[in-house]
């Protein structure tokens, strides 16, 4: 149901960037090259974290155009729930891996005349791809980052010696902002917009965006949220005919999967869609946390996305 | 006032709104016949966007004329023009010369909307970016998919292709990137079996 094509991968570097950013590289144990794939892709990592599972999304940031390896970077979390940092403090050059074939949900529009790209922190990371790949084919491109301080601005310094004029860097302690308003109003007609970021800032970006006019169709995002750690519950499936126990920081994907039932994901982060699930009964309160189904469904308890959403109350049933 | 229905059609079929004032730094209205009055009534319940309007107005080739009309609705900028063809530069000039934020909109007949649409996307807009309204004849731009020549205003079905002569059945099969729905020979396996033309598009 899943539909994930795994491949056994080899660590072959493991770099700390800086305070909290560490870097991997995985390598095909059979040595084989990496399937291709385009700017913006993630890939799932499988964790095995003293025998518990944990599944993180990460985008890809090597150069598209390598088949030798991929390389994520991963933020450490010291609050969430521990997948960051099983990364930080468990994953060593040499250690055998489990990762997904590359998934794309925050593709370049190549039609666009202009790609004008913001990131916030980490979200630098899918347009490392994404630059590597429209420099390559020549395409006008310009990225706007916004990070703490110089530090923490990872990747900056290269980014900047790499693509020039093209790189603009801000820093929150030095109170540098991105001039959204008059950035958007000098855009040529065809320009399309990407964010990748904190929570806020992508609702900054897309909400100026709109109001000034940009057609639905040039704006894209990403944000992969790490789910939510919350009261316990108990979750009814109706087709199966089981009961299964949601732990306080597990999502209940991961208890169905605990569960040995092989329900459907790809982004585990709430973006995708394809874990949606319809909801047979809800006696209580579903705490929706993902940003695919729309306010209506949400209201309506028809549906939840078992990757990041809970519940609150007596009975849970899903059509599982 | 004809609108195409939205139920029963093909996937690819376009379908047309109604034009409503965006918000925007610019708003480019490009109208042909009767959709002339879909830019008063845009106009007139939005007159705050007439300094900052620029009207392309193209007389029906059903002889639908408002060229007095839209003139005299107070847009910063109105050019008449006699065809798209004619008129064609001057869209690629002020879409390729423009910012994000410009607000884009096409009333008319189809053809007209679909080559409004068709510019855009060329200038990097995605298809989604036009505000539309269907307005005045229902006259399809035709592509004969045998020998690819366009036949504007086409009313009936089958009708003869003005370029090649085949007789030709009109699909609601559309394109977007030539703006014309597709003519497909009606009569190729038995050759001059051909139903009656029936005016289809009023």
């Amino acid at each position: 149901m899943s539909n994930q094509t795994r491949m056994n991968v080899t660590v072959t570097e493991v770099v700390e960037v800086n305070s909290l950013i560490k870097r991997f590289r995985f390598v095909r144990e059979d040595g084989g090259a990496m399937p291709g794939f385009s700017g913006g892709a993630h890939t799932v990592v499988e964790m095995d974290d003293n025998g518990t599972r944990r599944l993180n999304a990460y985008s890809l940031m090597s150069d598209p155009a390598d088949s030798s390896g991929y390389e994520i970077s991963v933020r450490r979390d010291d609050s969430g729930r521990g997948g960051s940092l099983f990364m930080h403090k468990g994953v060593k050059p040499g250690m055998k891996m489990v990762i997904s074939q590359p998934v794309n949900l925050f593709g370049l529009d190549l039609r666009a005349r202009k790609h004008l790209m913001i990131a916030g922190g980490i979200g630098i990371t899918p347009f490392i791809a994404q630059m590597a790949q429209l420099d390559s084919l020549g395409h006008r491109f310009e990225l706007h980052y916004a990070a703490r301080d110089a530090d923490l601005c990872a990747y900056g310094a290269e980014l900047s010696a790499r693509y020039g004029e093209r790189l603009h860097r801000y820093y929150d302690v030095e109170k540098q902002a991105i001039d959204l308003a008059n950035l958007l109003k000098t855009q040529p007609i065809g320009t399309h917009l990407y964010v990748c970021g904190p929570k806020g800032m992508i609702g900054w970006v897309l909400s100026t965006a709109q109001k000034m006019g940009w057609p639905k169709g040039a704006l894209h995002s990403e944000e992969f949220l790490a789910p939510p750690v919350g009261e316990a519950f108990t979750v009814q499936l109706s087709r199966s005919g089981v009961s299964i126990d949601v732990g306080p920081t597990q999502s209940m994907l991961e208890a169905l999967e605990a569960a040995g039932i092989d329900a459907p994901y790809l982004c585990r982060g709430g973006a995708c869609g394809q874990c949606e699930c319809k909801v047979d009964a809800a006696e209580g309160e579903i705490l929706h946390y993902d940003h695919w189904l729309s306010d209506d469904q949400k209201a309506a308890k028809t549906h939840i996305m078992p990757c990041v959403s809970r519940f609150k109350g007596e009975r849970l049933v899903i059509d599982l | 006032m004809s609108q195409t229905q939205a139920d029963d059609v093909m996937k690819s079929r376009p379908l047309y709104g109604r034009l409503v004032p965006k918000q925007g730094s610019y708003h480019f209205i490009v109208a042909d016949g009767e959709g002339g009055e879909a830019v008063a009534s845009l106009l007139n319940a939005a007159p705050d966007m007439k300094p900052r309007a620029h009207i392309i107005y193209i007389p029906g080739a059903n002889g639908t004329d408002l060229t007095g009309m839209v003139s005299g609705l107070g847009a910063r900028v109105f050019h008449p023009a006699p065809s798209y063809a004619s008129a064609s530069q001057r869209i690629n000039k002020v879409l390729g010369d423009a910012h994000m934020g410009l607000q884009l909109y096409a009333a008319g007949t189809e053809g007209l909307i679909g080559q409004v649409q068709r510019d855009a996307m060329a200038a990097g807009l995605p298809h989604d970016a036009l505000t539309t309204e269907q307005r005045g004849s229902l006259a399809r731009r035709v592509q004969c998919v045998h020998c690819k020549g366009i036949t504007e205003n086409v009313t009936l079905d089958p009708f003869v292709c003005a370029h090649c002569g085949l007789n030709l059945f009109v699909r609601d099969h559309y394109s977007r990137r030539l703006a014309a729905f597709q003519g497909v020979c009606i009569d190729a396996e038995d050759p001059g079996e051909v139903p009656p033309s029936e005016e289809r598009f009023k």
